[in-house]
């Protein structure tokens, strides 16, 4: 009988269980699209963004969250939540966001806030289920960030896909991201034109059945 | 997280040449502890080895933190340059064998108050160090 009542009770759980969703989040320096490219998923399968943009570095100064983003390929589909995170640097000089006509109150409040969203993104990587590092594909990939972000990972033996972003620049250099990284899938994409938007999605899937 | 005061001459930037005998028995909090001390005394470090990846994520929010609490503190420049690229499978086993005997010494950082360091540009053979001029 109490076997009985456990499987019925088991039964009910499953039915009423949420599907489970995948972390996702997204790591990188500074204005290299984090929240572009998040933005460009959360439209495209949710029909809303999930932050606002902007040439001044450190934007995103908190973690950003869209829950039920559903995927499908093919017959595939996979849940996710994604996990939009502030860009790391080791430096932060409020004079920086003076020189994008910021007054000084203003600019100390952002870097102050740009600091804690540092902190914030990094202890978040212990929650994280798959990462997409995006990397500005016009700057130098040997930066540091980059390394030690992706060493992390590696670390904690999370998944992690890079994304070359602003392909649509003519500075753009892919080939020196993948001689940089090249125990890691890497996928060119632009969030501005569009480019490369379905390898990134086709990728994503190969990455969460890796982590299986 | 207790308070550290910056010292050291402003106009002066010290080269200090640190070999990885003096954090090798440290642990992760000393170590970090250590290496922010220094670079707050505007000390340029050129450390021989490198630390682990949590290290480098711990002297990052640490370096955070102490931004919001020192005046004119604005961050650290660090970059790494390993030694562990293009070995052949039985170098590779030699090394890593060796990083868990003795620690990870095959490769050097530079770590620097980001007042003075303008940049650390780098690729995989070299890497530049580009000062603020006084």
């Amino acid at each position: 009988m109490k076997n009985w009542i456990k499987r019925l009770n088991d039964r009910i759980n499953r039915l009423f269980k949420k599907k489970k969703q995948i972390k996702l989040g997204f790591y990188g320096p500074p204005n290299a699209g984090k929240t572009s490219l998040a933005n460009r998923i959360c439209q495209d399968w949710l029909g809303e963004d999930i932050g606002t943009v902007s040439r001044v570095p450190h934007e995103t100064r908190e973690i950003k969250i869209k829950e039920n983003i559903v995927m499908e390929q093919g017959n595939k589909k996979l849940e996710f939540r994604i996990i939009d995170t502030p860009g790391i640097a080791t430096r932060i000089d409020f004079e920086d966001f003076i020189k994008f006509g910021m007054k000084k109150k203003e600019a100390q409040t952002r870097a102050k806030e740009a600091t804690q969203g540092i902190i914030e993104s990094i202890k978040w990587l212990d929650d994280m289920e798959a990462v997409v590092v995006v990397i500005d594909a016009t700057t130098n990939p040997y930066s540091q960030i980059n390394i030690t972000i992706i060493g992390n990972l590696a670390a904690r033996k999370i998944p992690v896909l890079i994304v070359a972003n602003k392909m649509d620049l003519s500075k753009a250099n892919i080939k020196k991201i993948i001689g940089a990284f090249p125990e890691y899938p890497v996928v060119g994409i632009s969030t501005k034109t569009g480019e490369g938007i379905e390898n990134f999605y086709s990728e994503i899937f190969k990455l969460v059945k890796s982590k299986k | 997280m207790k308070k550290i005061k910056k010292r050291g001459k402003k106009d002066e930037l010290t080269i200090h040449f640190m070999p990885y005998s003096e954090i090798a028995y440290l642990n992760s909090i000393e170590r970090i502890k250590k290496i922010l001390g220094l670079v707050l005394e505007n000390r340029l470090i050129i450390l021989q080895g490198r630390l682990k990846p949590d290290e480098e994520t711990k002297l990052i929010e640490n370096t955070m933190t102490l931004i919001g609490n020192i005046k004119g503190f604005q961050g650290v420049e660090i970059s790494t340059l390993s030694g562990d690229k293009e070995k052949s499978l039985f170098d590779r086993v030699r090394h890593n064998i060796a990083r868990i005997l003795v620690g990870e010494q095959d490769a050097m950082t530079l770590i620097g108050p980001a007042t003075a360091v303008k940049e650390i540009r780098k690729d995989p053979k070299k890497m530049e160090l580009i000062l603020k001029r006084g």
